[in-house]
């Protein structure tokens, strides 16, 4: 069969639609966009209307997957690390509420923060919620996982996490694709209690979960997708999880490792492998991509067993992604020789494109607060947060989508004037409207900056889900319609914006300005 | 078989297309491929890069390791420069000689030739030029994909 060409992303997608995908959510989030952006252009999910529509947000889409799982069929749930933490009481819950028709929460993490802001590691969320874990080490696993993930998922009545990284997500290779599967029929959980947590029945259910971990590592010592390779040298034992796995194994030509690797691309721990190893080996070396998880369980508070090597010991370096680099280091080979960057090469940073929107923005809003001096703009996720870097210089914060507006608000309850917000349409979709509530609700002395370009740019340019609807939204939370003032951030507008920007930062009181004129790569993307 | 290629440029100038071309080209051929690019920020005008690698066997990392490029195709001088790391002793470096100027700290033109003339395999060739002349220079990118293949594939590929 001709072999696909497929991102480890677009992998996890045509596995999942081969699996008999009903539907997919998901919010967009660098590595994870690709997953739903390719079933959004694949025929034969047009073809069957597979639902495939963003969400307006992690959380949102979590709870439709479950509420498509509640009734019988197959969905999967895709975002970034950090919109993990945006939909964790749902993911937390799920754990007890468990699955009908099979469910994959999909999440990509960001080792290294290529375009995030932080790098924590998901697979301590399956750990958490005690889900089953998978975590594909190249592209043809990440085509086959969703099925098996499906298959486990309906056989344990419980979601599974399937956890990848940047390197994966968005790095191609041939795939060769399965039979497909048919959809699920509609049908009802067995058990009419299953998604009902009142706290007895909820206590139950965790019960339930708890005595099923046995069974879920019985599950990862069986897989498929761990293994457990001999080796002659038992002086040292090597544990490589999921991408990790590609990097120790660049590091020995012809694949003669001589000591005995156990590869992990299935949580929980495989116990069985892991006590062999321990027990034959004088020394473990744990590779893992993200955080040291596994380092740390089969360390112990204590540490008083086999050496154990990795990232908590400096054998490797405790932040970061992997490279072949790296772990070589750590297997104690010799270094391969490379040059130095030249010193004339200058650093060419990402910058707000030539012409966009919020360039024009950041300039009137600048121009009004020039009286006041530096300090008072809270701002949020997304092309936008550029406007940090100079010229503009023009906010103070990024935190997580939405604390723009809850951080001004807070920052006017203590008497903090101007208290100024920026915030993307996307984002404002996102998470933006609960604390304009709340601002509303105290009328808090705020002035609240909503820049639409109509897109979700940062990530690339999908549709934003308050698109046409933005004046309505506010004016229905309860802004004054006489304080939701519409500008067009152009040049030749440039005096009588910053003139209505002032306006709104003397009024005491919740204003809204939107700033709007499209993206100017939106165009050619929607063409 | 095995060539590693590291491919540079700035956001928005085609490397992600060479990309494409040689892959496909790879994978018709029955060769094993694995090629890393950056996703993610919308906006023009940052560095970008791509790793690939193209093997008669199959390939475990995604990244080449540093010290281990057959070849670094460049699209722009300077960011061609950027990834010499990667470039093994023997190593090929082949780029356009027309800067992307949109820092304003970026080196004198004539500093940057030299650090690529002091290269011992290198080629570097004005494809923005040779791109208008053949009808526009938004081609520019298959001109330097155009180069690679007769300048240097029967130099890098020996039976
Ligand atoms: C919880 C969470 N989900 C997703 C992301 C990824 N992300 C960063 S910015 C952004 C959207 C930005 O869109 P918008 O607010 O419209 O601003 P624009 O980029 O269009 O200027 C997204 C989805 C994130 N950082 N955090
Ligand atoms: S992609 Fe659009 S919104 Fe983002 S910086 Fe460029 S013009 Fe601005």
């Amino acid at each position: 069969m001709k072999k696909l060409l497929l991102l480890g992303d677009e992998a996890i997608a045509q596995g999942a639609l081969d699996a008999g995908l009903s539907g997919a959510y998901g919010y967009p989030g660098t590595p994870s966009t690709e997953i739903i952006e390719y079933i959004q252009r694949n025929p034969e999910a047009i073809e069957r209307n597979v639902h495939r529509t963003w969400s307006a947000n992690e959380k949102t889409a979590t709870e439709e997957a479950l509420g498509m799982s509640y009734a019988g069929k197959r969905a999967i749930v895709t975002m970034k690390h950090v919109g993990l933490n945006v939909a964790a009481d749902p993911y937390m819950n799920s754990a007890l509420t468990g699955a009908n028709g099979g469910i994959i929460v999909a999440v990509a993490d960001d080792p290294s923060m290529h375009s995030s802001q932080n790098e924590q590691d998901s697979r301590f969320y399956g750990k958490f919620s005690l889900m089953p874990v998978v975590e594909p080490s190249n592209q043809q696993e990440a085509y086959e996982m969703p099925k098996y993930a499906f298959e486990l998922s309906e056989k344990y009545h419980l979601p599974v996490l399937l956890r990848i990284t940047t390197r994966l997500a968005h790095s191609r290779a041939g795939v060769i694709r399965e039979e497909v599967l048919k959809e699920n029929e509609l049908h009802m959980p067995k058990d009419p209690n299953q998604f009902m947590l009142l706290p007895a029945i909820a206590r139950k259910r965790y019960k339930h979960l708890l005595s099923i971990q046995d069974d879920l590592v019985r599950e990862s010592e069986n897989s498929p997708f761990n293994s457990y390779t001999e080796g002659k040298d038992k002086s040292l034992g090597i544990i490589a999880c999921g991408l990790a796995y590609n990097y120790l194994m660049e590091n020995y030509k012809d694949d003669k490792c001589p000591f005995p690797i156990l590869k992990i691309s299935q949580y929980p721990l495989p116990r069985k492998y892991i006590e062999k190893m321990i027990s034959e080996c004088d020394e473990i070396l744990v590779l893992e991509e993200g955080m040291p998880l596994v380092e740390e369980m089969i360390r112990g508070y204590l540490n008083n067993g086999s050496k154990i090597r990795g990232r908590l010991d400096g054998s490797l370096p405790r932040d970061g992604e992997l490279n072949p680099a790296l772990v070589r280091k750590a297997l104690g080979m010799s270094e391969l020789e490379s040059k130095e960057i030249p010193e004339v090469v200058a650093g060419r940073p990402p910058a707000l494109c030539v012409g966009c929107p919020h360039a024009d923005t950041y300039k009137e809003l600048n121009k009004a607060l020039e009286e006041y001096g530096k300090g008072f703009v809270f701002s949020d996720i997304g092309c936008y947060t550029l406007g940090f870097l100079p010229p503009y210089n023009a906010i103070n914060t990024c935190v997580d989508m939405g604390a723009s507006i809850s951080m001004a608000v807070g920052a006017a309850d203590a008497g903090l004037f101007p208290s100024v917000a920026v915030i993307g349409d996307s984002t404002f979709g996102h998470s933006g409207m609960t604390p304009l509530l709340d601002a509303v609700k105290t009328q808090a002395n705020v002035v609240i900056m909503i820049l639409d370009n109509d897109t979700t740019a940062m990530t690339g340019m999908q549709d934003s889900q308050v698109q046409g609807r933005i004046e309505d939204i506010c004016y229905g939370i309860g802004v004054a319609k006489e304080h939701i003032r519409v500008i067009n951030p152009l040049p030749a507008h440039f005096d009588e914006n910053v003139k209505i920007i002032k306006e709104e930062i003397k009024y005491n009181g919740v204003s809204v300005i939107i700033p709007r004129r499209p993206c100017i790569h939106l165009f050619k993307k929607r063409h | 078989m095995k060539k590693d290629i590291i491919l540079a440029g700035v956001g928005g100038q085609g490397i992600l297309t060479i990309a494409t071309i040689i892959g496909y080209a790879a994978i018709e051929s029955g060769l094993y491929l694995k090629q890393a690019e950056v996703h993610g920020m919308s906006q023009r005008g940052g560095d970008v890069q791509s790793h690939l690698r193209i093997s008669a066997k199959e390939i475990y990392s995604d990244l080449i390791p540093q010290g281990a490029a057959d070849l670094i195709i460049s699209v722009e001088p300077m960011e061609a420069l950027r990834y010499l790391p990667y470039l093994s002793e023997n190593g090929w470096l082949i780029t356009n000689t027309q800067p992307y100027l949109n820092i304003p700290d970026y080196p004198e033109y004539e500093k940057l030739m030299n650090e690529i003339k002091s290269l011992p395999h290198n080629i570097a060739l004005d494809a923005d030029k040779i791109a208008k002349e053949l009808g526009s220079s938004r081609f520019m990118n298959m001109v330097v994909l155009g180069a690679v293949k007769i300048l240097l594939c029967d130099k890098m590929i020996k039976p």
